[in-house]
């Protein structure tokens, strides 16, 4: 019964902390947060309504912006945990926290994942099927039901040990390392395994030779490894400016550096592939060709992102490779901005619409996601940020705004 | 009226021993998700059975015959007219394969509509299911030279040769393998099909098909009633709905009772043959055995039952 009560003072104390209390900045970030889910719920109405024809996906592109973004929020998922590897190895002061914030920014992005898969299915009321028991999982032949697997697994590890973090903190009690640390390290290689069959769900597709590449696995963990740390790093610095939260510049230095080893191990793979796809010059290069350029004279709508990503890694590349601008807080944190968006652009635009382009049967048809498509997907953002939002918000006074229950304490 | 050929087959056998059942475990928690879910809406009594639908392979013969009456139920108030739907079992000792003359084929499309008519593909975005590409003679079989889109006045346009192309009923079939929730599987026959009422949408088996030959409903499919095929197979042609997943079912609904499919009926060439693999005294036998025969993509080892070959 005490469990209870507490656990209900916990939740509406965390609601008051979420809600009271933010200055001018945060109250306009959640209205715009706001916006954006409002108007993407008028968009997946219509879409609900009218079926998926509302985007641009066809048969012969039948996969999109949303699977792409899908694709890359696994990623941010994975590598937001994977920041609890460096915390330890480097020792860091505020260990707690940067794993904490880690496994808020992953439950999130774990979140909208699950919202992208569920805007793209055709039968969003039959997601039933999929649960294991009552539905029927398709184990051990399709690497989907193991994703769904694996990210609920993850989804779930994280929660629990985010929320028992700031339940204690909540009532002042010390947590139970005991508890804690064999769910944090267990999440490593759930982190790991979450974004590896992902990658495997496409891998493992002989039909698309652009993704049939046994090198898409260490790809995805790679650029993981650049886009979810770029939006801690900048995260942290928030933190720093407006509570009590600590962390030295060397810490985001650390990992600033570790993220130039991760792109230029990123670009490193990336050229294997181009390397092999080009010198081999068989028929699977037109996925290339379509990506970089453009098929039978028509110029490819991706072609310019693509270009873009790929400049924007060199660069970022370079920015954290380099002491001096890694070490100077506004190349860093353009870097990070480049990083993201190369990734983002990677994942979301990159990986999936040339895998469809030319089709099986070697037709093209130029996909460019709908107004439908970019409404909903700005309101899975918005849920996604919003809960991220309001989850560091509660867990920042807890920790460090010195708010306790009293009548517990 | 016209007699129609007929398949030389072995007579159906009777069920042999049903599908593998699985007794629903939770059948109780079905229906508080389905009681959370429809409250609010319409108190649609066959919209909350329809909610709760098993997977075909979970129905036991008597949950069989209820479903299919609701069905036709469903049907009637949808269209207005009877529509009979059945779930015909495979023939035991039969094995479906297909045989296609690429120099024959003179790309006139009429298996493409022959096969709308037939299995009650949408009008209204139009769904085809089998798709007849053109290519170069000089070039050759070259998908990346393919073209679906062509339309000339007279066919064959000099120069092209054409190659239909729809679902191979792969021995080793991807899409079966990548499916989340087994909703389209590989019957005894050989024949891939797909339960629209398990299908939920995802798509995934789309991407891991390699001839292209999954069509998506991407929205409420447009039949109008007096084009409608009363004749319907609950795996195979009866009318389908927005959101989930259909392809060529090797005209599931005429096969098993030994008549062709329609495309071999219409094809004014006489391009298309069709029969029974394990009969080494079939036609498609006869073809495999003494044609120049190949299957596409043979690199993958999809297995395709489905032969092209050159017969002049
Ligand atoms: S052709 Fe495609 S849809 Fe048909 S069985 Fe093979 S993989 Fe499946
Ligand atoms: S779309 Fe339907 S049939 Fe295809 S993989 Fe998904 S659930 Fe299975």
């Amino acid at each position: 019964m005490t469990i209870l009560r507490k656990f209900g003072a916990f939740v509406t104390g965390s609601a008051r902390l979420a809600f009271l209390g933010g200055n001018r900045y945060y109250y306009a970030w959640l209205a715009v947060l706001g916006l954006c889910i409002g108007q993407a719920l008028f968009a997946y109405a219509h879409q609900f309504q009218v079926g998926l024809i509302s985007t641009s996906m066809r048969d012969s592109v039948s996969w999109g912006y949303y699977i792409g973004n899908f694709t890359f929020l696994v990623g941010v998922a994975a590598a937001a945990v994977l920041l609890v590897v460096p915390a330890y190895v480097y020792d860091w002061k505020p260990i707690k926290e940067v794993a904490l914030f880690g496994e808020l920014l992953a439950v999130a992005a774990i979140v909208m994942c699950l919202l992208f898969v569920l805007v793209d299915m055709g039968r969003p009321d039959r997601f039933w099927h999929i649960l294991p028991f009552v539905g029927r999982m398709h184990l051990p032949s399709a690497i989907m039901a193991w994703d769904a697997i694996v990210l609920n697994i993850y989804l779930a590890v994280n929660l629990t040990v985010a929320s028992y973090l700031v339940y204690c903190a909540y009532h002042g009690i010390h947590y139970n390392k005991k508890f804690v640390w064999p769910l944090v390290i267990f999440s490593i290689p759930m982190a790991v395994s979450i974004h590896t069959v992902t990658a495997f769900l496409y891998n493992g597709m002989a039909s698309r030779p652009y993704w049939n590449s046994a090198i898409l696995a260490p790809r995805f963990i790679a650029s993981a490894f650049c886009s979810g740390p770029a939006l801690l790093l900048i995260l942290f610095q928030i933190l720093r400016k407006v509570s009590a939260f600590e962390i030295k510049d060397e810490a985001i230095h650390k990992v600033a550096e570790l993220m130039a080893y991760a792109m230029g191990f990123n670009l490193f793979l990336f050229g294997a592939e181009v390397f092999k796809e080009y010198y081999s010059d068989t028929h699977h290069l037109v996925h290339y060709e379509y990506l970089f350029a453009g098929l039978h004279g028509h110029p490819s709508p991706i072609a310019p992102y693509a270009w873009m990503s790929l400049a924007f890694a060199v660069i970022s590349f370079f920015l954290f490779l380099i002491p001096r601008t890694r070490r100077n807080f506004i190349t860093m944190n353009v870097g990070c901005v480049l990083i993201y968006a190369s990734v983002y652009i990677e994942k979301g635009i990159a990986l999936i619409i040339p895998g469809f382009t030319p089709d099986q049967l070697g037709q093209v048809y130029a996909y460019v996601p709908s107004v439908t498509e970019l409404r909903v997907a700005a309101g899975v953002f918005g849920i996604g940020f919003l809960l991220f939002t309001l989850m560091v918000k509660v867990s920042v006074g807890l920790l460090f705004g010195g708010v306790r229950e009293r009548a517990t304490g | 009226m016209r007699e129609l050929p007929t398949l030389p087959m072995p007579v159906p056998a009777p069920p042999a021993e049903g599908y593998t059942r699985r007794e629903a475990v939770v059948m109780g928690l079905f229906a508080l998700a389905a009681a959370a879910t429809t409250t609010g809406c319409a108190a649609d009594a066959l919209a909350y059975d329809e909610f709760v639908q098993k997977h075909f392979k979970d129905l036991s013969p008597e949950e069989l015959q209820d479903r299919l009456a609701q069905m036709e139920k469903r049907y009637r108030e949808q269209f207005g007219t009877a529509i009979k739907v059945s779930a015909t079992p495979p023939m035991e000792g039969v094995l479906f394969g297909y045989a296609l003359d690429l120099s024959r084929c003179i790309g006139c499309r009429r298996c493409v509509y022959g096969c709308v008519e037939e299995n009650n593909q949408s009008r209204t975005p139009q769904t085809h299911w089998i798709t007849v590409l053109e290519m170069d003679k000089e070039e050759g079989v070259n998908l990346q030279d393919a073209n679906a889109y062509y339309e000339h006045e007279t066919v064959p346009a000099p120069g092209k040769f054409y190659m239909p192309v729809a679902c191979q009923h792969c021995e080793n079939p991807p899409c079966v393998k990548v499916c989340p929730v087994e909703a389209t599987w590989k019957e005894p026959d050989g024949i891939v099909v797909i339960d629209y009422d398990w299908c939920i949408g995802c798509r995934n088996c789309i991407a891991a098909c390699p001839y292209g030959a999954r069509r998506f409903n991407w929205t409420t499919p447009g039949l109008p009633k007096d084009e409608i095929n009363p004749n319907t197979e609950y795996l195979g042609n009866r009318p389908r709905q927005r959101g989930v997943v259909e392809k060529c079912s090797f005209c599931l609904q005429r096969v098993r009772k030994g008549l062709y499919p329609k495309c071999v009926e219409v094809c004014p060439v006489g391009a298309r043959k069709f029969g029974n693999l394990l009969d080494p005294t079939s036609e498609i036998r006869y073809i495999i055995e003494n044609k120049r025969v190949f299957i596409l993509k043979e690199e993958l080892n999809t297995q395709p039952k489905f032969f092209y070959y050159y017969g002049l």
